[in-house]
């Protein structure tokens, strides 16, 4: 149990790092809400599942099953709440005219 | 204010979760006086549904659920609540907001009525930040004019 708790979070982990380097790397404002929308989303979700995992490796009493309940609801909320903030926020900066960002012509 | 990015997912998914927002305040304000929360978080989550819903619809839309007149009496009843139980306590011979003698008129000992006024006194705090909060977001986003929206 604890074992696949710790690949869950490690995953988690990564998915969060990715997610990060892709808000600072990539070149405007859509595709960053891109890479932070999933990346993000989907770390939560695994990072959750983890601890969730986790608390129970001490055995499957009523308070540890129920907290680890509690985690994955929080998770469910995350993973139906994120996409539509990201949704949203990148719906607002196209009404806005926030302009796609195009490849440049490097050398002629 | 900018209205156009409304949508049917956001509108969906708003209505959709609203509710368990809501339900979530009340555990917040339910479990106040022995873990993290209390009145004033549960209040202002209870209130962040209601503002969630302004955004996501418009300002008509949340007047329709919760009219102005009923906001303005549950602000009051929260501040009722809250210094009503304060001078029951100075009434039945104790400091105001002194639980403890609350056990005189309640079927429980001591240590059990001073729970249950604590318990008291944050849904009182809940009920006005609850109002407050609300009005004071339909205030400044519609300076005060509250014709945001079309007519139901």
């Amino acid at each position: 149990m604890a074992v696949l708790a710790v690949i869950f979070i490690v995953t988690g982990v990564f998915f969060f790092t990715t997610a990060t380097i892709g808000l600072l790397r990539f070149p405007d404002f859509y595709t960053r809400m891109h890479a932070a929308g999933k990346g993000d989303t989907l770390g939560a979700f695994l990072t959750l599942a983890g601890l969730a995992l986790y608390n129970l490796h001490h055995g499957f009493s009523f308070d540890a099953i129920l907290i680890s309940i509690k985690i994955l609801l929080i998770a469910l909320f995350i993973f139906i709440v994120n996409p539509t903030a990201t949704h949203a926020i990148t719906k607002a900066a196209l009404n806005c005219d926030v302009k796609p960002w195009e490849k440049k012509e490097t050398s002629k | 204010m900018i209205r156009d990015f409304e949508g049917v997912i956001i509108k969906t998914v708003c209505r959709a979760v609203t509710p368990f927002i809501q339900l979530y305040g009340l555990y917040v304000i339910a479990h106040g006086h022995y873990s993290p929360g209390g009145g004033f978080q549960g209040g202002c989550i209870l209130a962040a549904s209601l503002i969630l819903m302004a955004l996501a619809y418009d300002i008509k839309e949340v007047k329709k659920q919760l009219s102005e007149k009923l906001n303005t009496i549950f602000c009051s009843l929260g501040v009722i609540i809250y210094a009503g139980i304060g001078l029951l306590c100075l009434i039945l011979g104790a400091n105001y907001l002194d639980y403890g003698i609350l056990y005189k008129i309640l079927p429980v000992d001591a240590a059990h009525a001073r729970s249950l006024g604590i318990l008291g006194v944050e849904i009182g705090v809940g009920f006005t930040v609850m109002a407050v909060m609300i009005s004071i977001f339909l205030n400044i986003a519609s300076g005060g004019q509250h014709e945001e929206g079309e007519e139901r």
